[in-house]
């Protein structure tokens, strides 16, 4: 579904990934973990086309297209999907308005008639209740004055309603307390199937322990130096992320 | 030429000669001694550094014109058939179009009511705004001072209806240079809606100053809308005075959609204890068009409140001036007073000049001023274009997004839906 290929990229001349590599397949779950400042972030940036970020070398594949060749809209349009470690404040706009847009924006690229108003308030109703979301807060300015907990429910919720094919979440657990991870987690969960995949970005294990992921890969200095099963990220719990430094440093001295 | 002074004092010494209207002929030789003294100002006037008047006095209009328009077939604004209408017609109030359906008006000749039963509010009230504007533009429109107009609205009354007002030049065969006058007084527990807009029917220029005097008794609540929309060979000055002479509230919001150069002066004077006003403007320019906004909130007496906020959008070539003035009096102790000014500079060639100015001499009060200018949020861009949004409408979304906190406060809702269509229809089709 996605395949990075030997991926390098920066942003105002400082080069920040050095190199990634990744498959991702249909129905997989595979979290990037990693210690701050080490890329995690700039990857999903580059991945969903900020174009802050310049790509120097490498390739992105996503289901048979350049991804790299497209403006951002087009990347959602093709079934990409970010959470926002912060998800921007949009004064004015309510967010029933912003996400009826773009249900209907996403149909249009792909050729669909825009929902009706009764479908669309339908489909509305069934991903509210799945992510706990109530009336009064769509009807609010987009994220404007939400608490932590509702703007990232608020994120898991607009991907529950746009049904991306492979969804990126960059760092959705961080500020969270443990009910609100469970109601975020549980959101994930339910949206899982063989046919769209999830790529977790998150530098605790906790997030782990409700989103079981398949792989896990271990982000350092803007590249993947260990991949792994589950078990990695309570690897990386227990020892922290030194260890990880430590065996990068050796290698590299060796 | 209105800046040839011959032609203006011969024209002057006619109007004079023509009017016996005692106490306004009195009004009108102080104003124009005033206007002879200071002239049109230039850029070295504290008060209009960035907004050059001077070339539109160098041309040829027709001055004091009589309205011809029998046969005007001019704009209504949304909702008029449930309106009062007052319609000047090259600054020369027009009874023939207006039509005053609440009972709660009265709506006089500003002539006549200085010699009836009203003519004591006059005397205290009529030109009132010159001891804030000193510059002879202001002078100039009351030293010509004729067919204006005076509204009442009669005590413990609210006007049912609102009150649209026309500003309407009528170019089709010459240039017209217009300067319409209006004193309304809105009496005690008195409660009154008025919109007021701008438009020139004909291709030719044309430039408008007006004043409009508002006084607000103790208990009266006033909304005051103004919709600037012209073609970008229109210019004016429009000045907004409002008196608070008893605890009262007033609520204006002025929208500034397109124009040549637009200058709007709104004075809100707070002569009561515990007075309220609102002041709210946003103002989306293109072309070559010039909008300068200044205001004036004087706190005279204690315990009162103001909030105030601007916001504008320029793109292209125009330009912008906010200047809000907030003076608290010695006496006014226990001020609230807020401000706030952001703008949104949407070209490379667009620019703004934007200056609060707080003048404080009492101890005990609150206040407050910012202002902003920035780009559209590039952030809030990458966040809509994310979730499958093209560009062009997440700007548009965007932008929308930014006017709506000032859309919201017009509570006449015709005017409201009114003015956001005017603006959605730009965000739609401007290549932003």
């Amino acid at each position: 579904m996605l395949t990075i290929h030997h991926l390098h990229a920066g942003i105002e001349g400082k080069k920040i990934l050095k190199g990634i590599s990744l498959d991702i397949k249909p129905g997989e779950v595979h979290a990037i973990m990693g210690p701050n400042g080490s890329g995690k972030s700039t990857l999903a940036a580059v991945l969903a086309g900020r174009k802050e970020y310049e790509v120097s070398k490498g390739s992105v594949e996503f289901l048979g297209k350049d991804l790299l060749d497209m403006a951002p809209e087009e990347r959602a349009g093709e079934g990409l999907f970010l959470g926002f470690q912060y998800p921007v404040e949009i004064p004015g706009l309510s967010t029933t308005n912003f996400i009826k847009t773009a249900v209907n924006e996403i149909r249009k690229y792909r050729g669909e008639e825009p929902l009706d108003a009764v479908s669309f308030l339908k489909l509305m109703k069934e991903k509210m209740a799945l992510m706990n979301i109530n009336q009064s807060l769509l009807s609010r300015s987009l994220n404007e004055g939400f608490s932590g907990g509702e703007k990232k429910r608020n994120e898991i919720f607009q991907m529950a309603m746009l049904q991306p094919k492979l969804a990126i979440l960059d760092e959705t657990d961080s500020g969270l307390d443990i009910d609100a991870i469970r109601i975020v987690a549980n959101g994930v969960n339910k949206l899982r199937s063989k046919d769209n995949a999830v790529l977790l970005i998150t530098h605790y294990q906790r997030l782990l322990e409700y989103i079981i992921p398949d792989f896990v890969h271990v982000l350092y200095d803007g590249r993947i130096v260990k991949s792994g099963g589950k078990e990695l990220a309570f690897e990386l719990e227990e020892k922290g992320y030194d260890f990880i430094k430590n065996e990068v440093n050796i290698t590299e001295e060796a | 030429m209105i800046s040839d002074i011959k032609y203006l004092t011969d024209q002057f010494e006619q109007l004079q000669a023509e009017k016996k209207d005692g106490r306004l002929n009195a009004v009108r030789q102080e104003a124009f001694r005033t206007f002879s003294k200071l002239g049109v100002p230039t850029s070295r006037h504290e008060e209009w550094k960035y907004t050059r008047v001077g070339s539109l006095f160098n041309k040829e209009y027709r001055f004091r014109a009589n309205p011809e328009g029998q046969d005007l077939d001019f704009f209504h604004l949304p909702g008029h058939e449930q309106a009062n209408e007052l319609v000047f017609i090259n600054g020369r109030y027009d009874a023939s179009h207006s039509c005053v359906r609440s009972a709660a008006l009265v709506v006089l000749p500003l002539e006549e009511a200085a010699k009836n039963e009203y003519s004591d509010i006059l005397k205290r009230h009529f030109n009132h705004s010159a001891n804030y504007l000193k510059d002879g533009i202001h002078a100039l429109n009351t030293a010509f001072v004729e067919a204006g107009v005076f509204v009442h609205v009669k005590d413990r009354r609210i006007a049912e209806h609102p009150i649209y007002i026309y500003n309407i030049a009528d170019t089709r065969e010459e240039q017209v240079f217009a300067q319409p006058r209006s004193l309304i007084h809105v009496g005690d527990h008195a409660q009154v809606q008025i919109v007021e807009i701008f438009s020139t029917i004909g291709n030719l220029e044309s430039f408008t100053n007006q004043v409009m005097e508002i006084i607000a008794e103790a208990g009266s609540n006033v909304e005051f809308y103004k919709i600037q929309n012209d073609a970008s060979h229109n210019s004016q000055v429009s000045t907004t005075h409002i008196r608070q002479v008893g605890k009262s509230y007033t609520h204006t919001v002025t929208i500034s959609l397109n124009g040549g150069i637009v200058r709007n002066n709104l004075n809100v004077i707070l002569e009561a204890d515990h007075s309220e006003s609102h002041l709210y403007g946003l103002y989306y320019q293109k072309g070559h068009s010039h909008i300068d906004n200044h205001t004036i909130v004087e706190n005279v007496r204690p315990d009162c409140f103001s909030n105030e906020l601007y916001k504008g959008m320029l793109d292209e070539n125009s330009t912008g001036v906010f200047n809000g003035k907030i003076f608290v009096r010695q006496a006014a102790q226990k001020t609230n007073a807020y401000q706030s000014n952001k703008n949104i500079l949407l070209s490379e060639n667009a620019s703004v000049n934007t200056k609060p100015q707080l003048e404080i001499f009492a101890d005990d009060v609150k206040c407050s001023h910012g202002c902003t200018v920035g780009r559209l949020d590039e952030e809030g861009l990458f966040y809509l274009q994310s979730r499958g949004i093209p560009e062009k409408i997440a700007k548009s979304m965007l932008l929308h997004g930014f006017t709506s906190d000032v859309l919201d406060k017009i509570k006449c809702q015709p005017i409201r839906a009114y003015v956001d269509q005017l603006i959605s229809e730009r965000l739609q089709f401007d290549n932003i």
